[in-house]
């Protein structure tokens, strides 16, 4: 018993001391919640084609958490890849540089749309931006003068919507999708608005982003929080990716924003208003020492991965033209030239 | 004594027992009322303890039951249209054989598998059934190609020649067989096309698709691209090895600073002040040893992340408090007796504890063990501050490599995107998971019984 014991312990002192020792040789990625599903996916497919290279682990945390992981420096216990469903802030590259990360490869592989959504039998909604700002803004314009958010039902903010209370789940702020919604959603309604004259930028910067919290749920965890939301409470509206309304259909219906219904075609042509470019951030130090980055990226942005008819489209991706996914493989290659 | 006084004593006595009479309708009362809330106490608990493993039973057993396709499938040379595997020739290093053989396999890889698939969906369709690819290949799990391919790989002698091969239904092909989507929905908000549908239900009468025992709920690996093969191996390892970590190291440092603190260290200030502190370990909310660990370990140590090694010691710690207080309290609980006996008859005193002291103390040590093993094996939140929900494809070979773990996997797949599916998997890794604790527990009853019976 006891000499068991010993001969455990020093087979796992040995295993700890080999840790330091053996190389990592699988790639590590982490970030955006949004772009997880693809990117398992792009991992698992990657895995499965390329039988030298180990399948990579893909975690989540939001592109905000993504990020501070990518940004804690360089080497082997660090990440290698962070995905992002907004581009990279220059705090978090400044962040990056003095952790001694410089070599950092923007990779824009696709687009999501992002939708409003009510339980499956409720009443038609057929929103535009304004009525959104108008439904949660703690300040709204009546009248040309700036007063607290009168309005408690829809049908209040415009004749045309149902009536029924006004209650929306939207992400919260470590999630890219939020700062989408502000600025695509919250801030074009708030211009379209009617603001009184005179204000300053930072005036209408407040009132465009402040939002009234008893109308407004943040949801910090995925769309199933947001989902769990509209089934406890049946009058919410939830904002969700694309993807995950289509893989929800029958519980979900979607609502149009400006008169045009969210589908791959209308998001890829731009006619639906709502929708943001999705990316994954390269580690450039980090290529040549963890096998297979290089190789990832390639197949990430081939035609049959995320080009039209792949396979991220048949789940839910919206592919972006393939000049651009050229320009994108010939900037990283021109990168890993230097 | 007088009669006179002697009836003054009965008539106290009497009052005395009329007063007694009096109070007891109100002190059986007490009594009953205490008994009814302790019954509804047990009731309630019990209530919910049903109502929780009901509903996790109901939702998660269809997901034991697997749908399948059992498909004719044909090798046929003029899609894989691909040179012989190669052979290790004379003369060839093995280095050089292994390489021909990754570029064969990843020539074999680039082949158009899914249309080997659809001719043999096509071929066990109806003839003449109107269906597009896209549609057709919606019937089966997106592995299936892969599963195919395997098969080649590993017996290229298939070119040409047709065999059964056994695949797993899609998600949404088992939803619609299972009835998890409503099957009244319109087109609209169904998963599958009309077409699809149509054929699924004419495969099912067929005998094409036909329903099993899931047994890739426990060889798989997790999987995203297809969601019908997502199984447990990953995490059911991971959470083992952690478990192994958490034996080898809390039990053995636990237990021998339980003996030290009580059998040897002086009674002091500082030993008071170093059991106060461990008793106010063993109340730390487990989110705070995640962030210790993920300081320590993985930021300053550099252990990788996702990696059992960091879970397991990060459960370590959590556990050490559990087991040093359960163990210092079964030594306490050693009658005197034993000790001076054994100290008298000239033992030093080692030998008399661990001679004497410790057998005695073995079964609560080890049910204490288990106990605090169970609660780690449990927790989830600080392995989500070390990297351990990753999404992770394969089984860890090494506590060194990247894997999840069971409750961990729970809560991944809750947050799966396609609900109807995957509420059923998550219940089934419920289910899988409180099997796992429960023969724990079973495990530390049978020794404790057996032990103590030796004893």
């Amino acid at each position: 018993m006891k000499t068991a014991l010993l001969t455990g312990v020093a087979v796992l002192a040995l295993g700890t001391g080999a840790a330091f020792a053996q190389s990592r040789d699988t790639i590590q990625i982490a970030g955006s919640s949004t772009v997880l599903p693809f990117a398992s996916i792009v991992a698992e497919e990657f895995g499965a084609t390329f039988p030298e290279f180990n399948t990579p682990v893909v975690g989540s945390g939001g592109t905000g958490g993504g990020f501070s992981q990518f940004c804690q420096g360089v080497g082997e216990s660090t990440i290698d890849i962070a995905n992002a469903s907004r581009p990279m802030r220059d705090g978090e590259r400044e962040a990056c540089n003095a952790a001694g990360v410089n070599d950092i490869r923007e990779v824009q592989f696709g687009f999501d749309g992002i939708v409003f959504a009510v339980s499956a039998d409720k009443p038609d909604f057929a929103l535009t931006p304004v009525h959104v700002f108008k439904a949660i803004a703690a300040q709204v314009p009546v009248d040309g003068e700036l007063v607290a958010n009168p309005y408690t039902t829809w049908n209040e903010v415009d004749p045309a919507l149902p009536e029924q209370p006004i209650a929306l789940a939207i992400p919260g702020s470590n999630h890219g999708t939020r700062e989408v919604f502000e600025e695509r959603v919250t801030s074009a309604g708030c211009e379209e608005s009617g603001l009184p004259e005179g204000l300053s930028d930072d005036e209408i910067d407040a009132v465009c982003t402040t939002f009234r919290q008893d109308v407004v749920v943040e949801i910090a965890g995925d769309y199933t929080e947001t989902l769990a939301r509209l089934q406890s409470n049946p009058d919410t509206v939830g904002v969700f990716g694309l993807s995950f309304y289509d893989q929800n259909r029958d519980t979900l219906k979607v609502a149009t924003v400006d008169g045009v219904t969210p589908s791959l075609e209308t998001i890829a042509s731009g006619e639906y208003p709502v929708s943001r470019p999705l990316f994954f951030y390269v580690k450039g130090e980090h290529i040549g020492t963890i096998p297979g980055i290089e190789e990832y990226v390639q197949f990430f942005l081939s035609e049959g991965v995320s080009g039209a008819g792949g396979i991220l489209e048949a789940a839910g991706l919206i592919p972006q033209p393939a000049e651009r996914t050229a320009e994108v493989v010939a900037a990283f290659e021109a990168g890993s030239a230097n | 004594m007088t009669d006179q006084a002697l009836s003054a004593g009965q008539q106290a006595l009497a009052e005395r027992k009329q007063r007694i009479r009096a109070g007891l309708g109100r002190r059986h009362m007490t009594e009953n009322l205490f008994r009814f809330f302790g019954i509804a106490a047990i009731v309630a608990a019990l209530g919910f303890v049903a109502i929780l493993f009901i509903d996790v039973l109901s939702k998660g057993i269809p997901a034991f039951v697997q749908t399948n396709l059992r498909l004719e499938v044909t090798f046929d040379p003029e899609v894989l249209d691909i040179e012989p595997a190669p052979a290790l020739q004379e003369g060839q290093s093995q280095a050089d054989y292994r390489a021909a053989r990754l570029a064969w396999e990843r020539q074999v890889a680039m082949l158009n598998w899914n249309r080997i698939i659809e001719e043999a969906l096509r071929r066990a369709a109806p003839a003449g059934f109107e269906i597009d690819s896209r549609q057709i290949l919606s019937i089966p799990e997106t592995d299936a190609r892969h599963v195919v391919r395997a098969l080649f790989v590993a017996n290229p002698d298939l070119l040409g020649q047709t065999v059964p091969v056994d695949l797993v239904a899609s998600a949404n092909t088992d939803n619609w067989v299972k009835g998890s989507i409503n099957r009244d929905l319109g087109d609209t908000q169904q998963q599958l096309s009309a077409p699809a549908r149509a054929l699924i239900d004419h495969f099912e009468t067929e005998g094409v698709i036909t329903s099993g025992f899931a047994w890739g709920l426990f060889t798989n690996v997790d999987s995203r691209s297809a969601p019908a093969s997502a199984g447990l191996a990953g995490a059911f390892m991971g959470s083992f090895y952690m478990m192994l970590i958490v034996i080898v190291l809390a039990v053995p440092i636990g237990v021998g600073s339980a003996i030290y603190l009580e059998e040897f260290a002086p009674k002091s200030r500082f030993t008071d002040l170093i059991e106060v502190n461990i008793n106010n370990l063993a109340a730390v909310p487990s989110i705070v040893f995640g962030l210790l660990g993920a300081a320590v370990f993985i930021n300053y140590f550099k252990l990788p992340l996702s990696a059992p090694l960091a879970g397991g010691l990060v459960l370590t710690l959590m556990t050490l408090p559990t087991i040093i207080i359960a163990t210092r309290a079964a030594l306490q609980g050693v009658s005197p007796s034993l000790r001076q006996a054994a100290l008298g008859m000239g033992a030093s005193k080692t030998q008399m504890v661990f001679h004497h002291v410790l057998p005695v103390t073995f079964p609560s040590i080890l049910t204490a063990t288990i106990i605090g093993v169970a609660q780690a094996i449990g927790e989830t939140a600080p392995l989500l501050l070390i990297g351990m929900n990753a999404f992770v494809a394969s089984v860890p070979a090494t506590p060194l490599d990247q894997a999840t773990a069971l409750p961990v996997q729970i809560y991944l797949w809750q947050a799966n995107e396609n609900r109807n599916f995957f509420e059923a998997r998550t219940s089934a890794a419920i289910i899988v998971l409180l099997a796992f604790m429960i023969t724990l527990n079973a495990i530390a009853i049978f020794l404790r019984s057996r032990l103590e019976r030796r004893a």
